[in-house]
């Protein structure tokens, strides 16, 4: 067992975890520590990008969610007053269907995954800047283009949604 | 035990499941919100664990390009739906999905 292996192990650790707290923290219903605990998810995800030798995505999954996302929404959490929210409790019903239900779908997911005889040895290339970019404006040119025009329809609906008056 | 690709989908499985249980068990819209998130991050993790376990070098960084795709429809997603939720709020004064059943017969 490599030092890779181990670091994966801790990273992945790590990731559940807080992935756990994000949904289901203990001490606290609030909004904002959710937000946190889900920077913590995602720079912890970060890790395991960089131990597939993804190290662009690893990078853009830090400035991109860790950064500008979850600013959106902290500021989201600020704008409104959810003070009231912290009250209301988990109806046990709910409780119980969504954890028979998510249960089994682990379950499913867990046997597919183990049954399937996997490879165990990594071949891919490194997933470096230079490589994504030579394939994003060779092989992918056109998909890159149509992101960009869904981020300017993206960005044109999020003003005319925030007007004063929404008709 | 090696970190194989079995084990990285198992991890990526149980976020997904933890999303999952986030927006059938929590009633506030952000925190459904943030559990979506999760829910698309570790379909990430899969994609990026298949491109690096792939038997073909030569293409296996597509995986990793439609990962960026996704990031990208996310931010973007995530910016309209937070727009969609301060409107409402501003309608409502409310973030609680049991609040916004106008629709329900």
């Amino acid at each position: 067992m490599g030092i890779t292996d181990i670091l994966f192990y801790v990273f992945a650790a790590l990731t559940l975890l807080c992935g756990v707290l994000v949904v289901a923290n203990p001490l606290s219903r609030s909004p904002v520590t959710s937000a946190m605990f889900l920077v913590l998810t995602i720079i912890s995800m970060s890790g395991l990008f960089v131990l597939l030798h993804a190290f662009f995505l690893g990078i853009v999954q830090i400035i991109v969610y860790a950064g500008a996302v979850m600013v959106l929404f902290v500021f989201v959490i600020m704008l409104l007053d959810l003070k009231e929210e912290e009250r209301r409790r988990i109806k046990s019903f709910g409780l119980v269907a969504g954890l028979l239900s998510v249960g089994a779908i682990v379950t499913i997911f867990v046997k597919a995954i183990t049954g399937a005889g996997l490879p165990a040895t990594a071949a891919g290339a490194d997933g470096d800047t230079h490589a994504l970019g030579m394939l994003l404006y060779t092989k992918y040119t056109l998909p890159f283009e149509v992101i960009s025009v869904l981020l300017l329809v993206a960005m044109i609906g999020v003003i005319t949604l925030s007007k004063k008056d929404l008709k | 035990m090696q970190a194989g690709l079995e084990q990285y989908l198992v991890v990526s499985a149980v976020l997904f499941a933890i999303g999952l249980l986030g927006v059938i068990m929590r009633r506030n819209l952000l925190v459904i919100y943030m559990s979506l998130e999760l829910m698309l991050n570790s379909a990430n993790l899969a994609l990026v664990a298949f491109s690096r376990f792939s038997p073909d070098p030569k293409n296996s960084l597509d995986g990793q390009v439609l990962v960026f795709f996704i990031i990208t429809v996310a931010a973007a997603e995530v910016a309209v739906g937070l727009a969609l939720i301060v409107a409402l709020f501003r309608k409502r004064q409310s973030a609680h999905v049991e609040d916004l059943t106008s629709l329900k017969l």
